[in-house]
């Protein structure tokens, strides 16, 4: 890995973007809508509000999650 | 007669909850809930992949009804999913209610009790309404009430059997244990009998989804159950006879023709 990139896995497939990166800029990458998804990060969540001050580090697991049916 | 009841912190009418899985569209899931008069409606959460539009087909019409959100965690077999689970459900759906599943086993999709209780004590502490799914288990449901549980949600029988209540006896004591607890039937129903059984023990609603959904008439069978649910409750509240073990004659003997003693 270059040092201007950072290796995440997103949803358990591999992404690979220009660093720093954060969560806000992961998002906009994979063009969801903020406002219906949640994030989290290595098994913690992370609320809307610390998107934007939170960078992503190599190696990192990234859940996004929107809403669906369930029973 | 008005027979509302106070679900947590909210006040509601209908006692059937159901779930908005497994229907073969949009339409027929909008349809059926509409008939069955829920206003408790179950969701999850799904993985967002690139580029997918977020507002799912089956969202964006369920977010259109008027019903209070009961997010599950469903899928989820260890603690620590379950509260991630959780709390990501509280900012996607705006609900601090939660349906709380930890599954421990594959096959039957039955709860962990040991991780449920865990994972309980960390949401209400967290500010969570929890509704647990859990098994029909005594002790289990006294661990959840002691770590702040308000409502419990036993199974009837293995999600989506249809089985029924297996152990009618183990529902009825935890009624009888827990007066002061919310007690809903969820998981296991097939039939509206079955939703009626569970109302008549005199618990406070029942949850269900593949019954409906499965059934080749979703919007029909959504029906049944809601009125299933009020003759079962109807019925609690009048009280039921006790059983005899001999027959009892209704109609009066006295003055019937030809009528004579029998020596």
């Amino acid at each position: 890995m270059s040092d201007s990139t950072v290796s995440i896995v997103v949803n358990n497939a591999p992404v690979r973007l220009k660093a720093p990166l954060r969560l806000t800029e992961l998002l906009k990458h994979m063009a969801c809508d903020d406002q219906s998804v949640a994030v989290a990060v290595n098994l913690d969540f992370v609320p809307r509000s610390r998107w934007a001050n939170h960078f992503l580090q190599p190696g990192d697991q990234v859940e996004i999650v929107a809403p669906m049916q369930g029973g | 007669m008005t027979d509302s009841w106070r679900l947590a912190d909210t006040q509601v009418s209908s006692r059937l909850m159901i779930g908005s899985a497994l229907y073969p569209s949009p339409e027929v899931m909008q349809s059926a809930i509409e008939a069955s008069g829920a206003e408790v409606v179950t969701v999850s959460l799904r993985r967002q992949t690139a580029g997918q539009n977020t507002d799912s087909s089956y969202w964006s019409w369920l977010k259109q009804l008027p019903v209070h959100w009961l997010p599950n965690t469903a899928g989820c077999y260890g603690v620590r999913e379950a509260v991630t689970t959780a709390q990501m459900a509280r900012e996607v759906f705006g609900t601090h209610w939660l349906k709380l599943e930890v599954i421990g086993d594959e096959q039957t999709l039955q709860p962990d009790p040991f991780g449920l209780v865990e994972a309980a004590d960390i949401l209400i502490r967290d500010g969570f309404e929890v509704f647990p799914y859990m098994t029909d288990d005594l002790v289990l449901a006294q661990r959840l009430v002691d770590v702040g549980c308000r409502i419990l949600m036993p199974w009837a029988s293995p999600i989506g059997s249809g089985q029924g209540i297996r152990h009618p006896q183990n529902i009825m004591l935890l009624r009888e244990r827990f007066p002061q607890v919310q007690l809903i039937v969820d998981a296991g129903l097939g039939r509206p009998s079955d939703a009626t059984e569970a109302m008549e023990f005199g618990c406070d609603g029942v949850l269900l989804n593949s019954a409906i959904a499965l059934s080749p008439d979703p919007t029909r069978m959504a029906g049944a159950f809601e009125q299933a649910v009020s003759a079962g409750r109807l019925g609690y509240r009048a009280g039921i006879m006790p059983q005899r073990q001999w027959a009892s004659a209704s109609t009066p003997t006295i003055g019937t023709p030809f009528w004579h003693q029998v020596p």
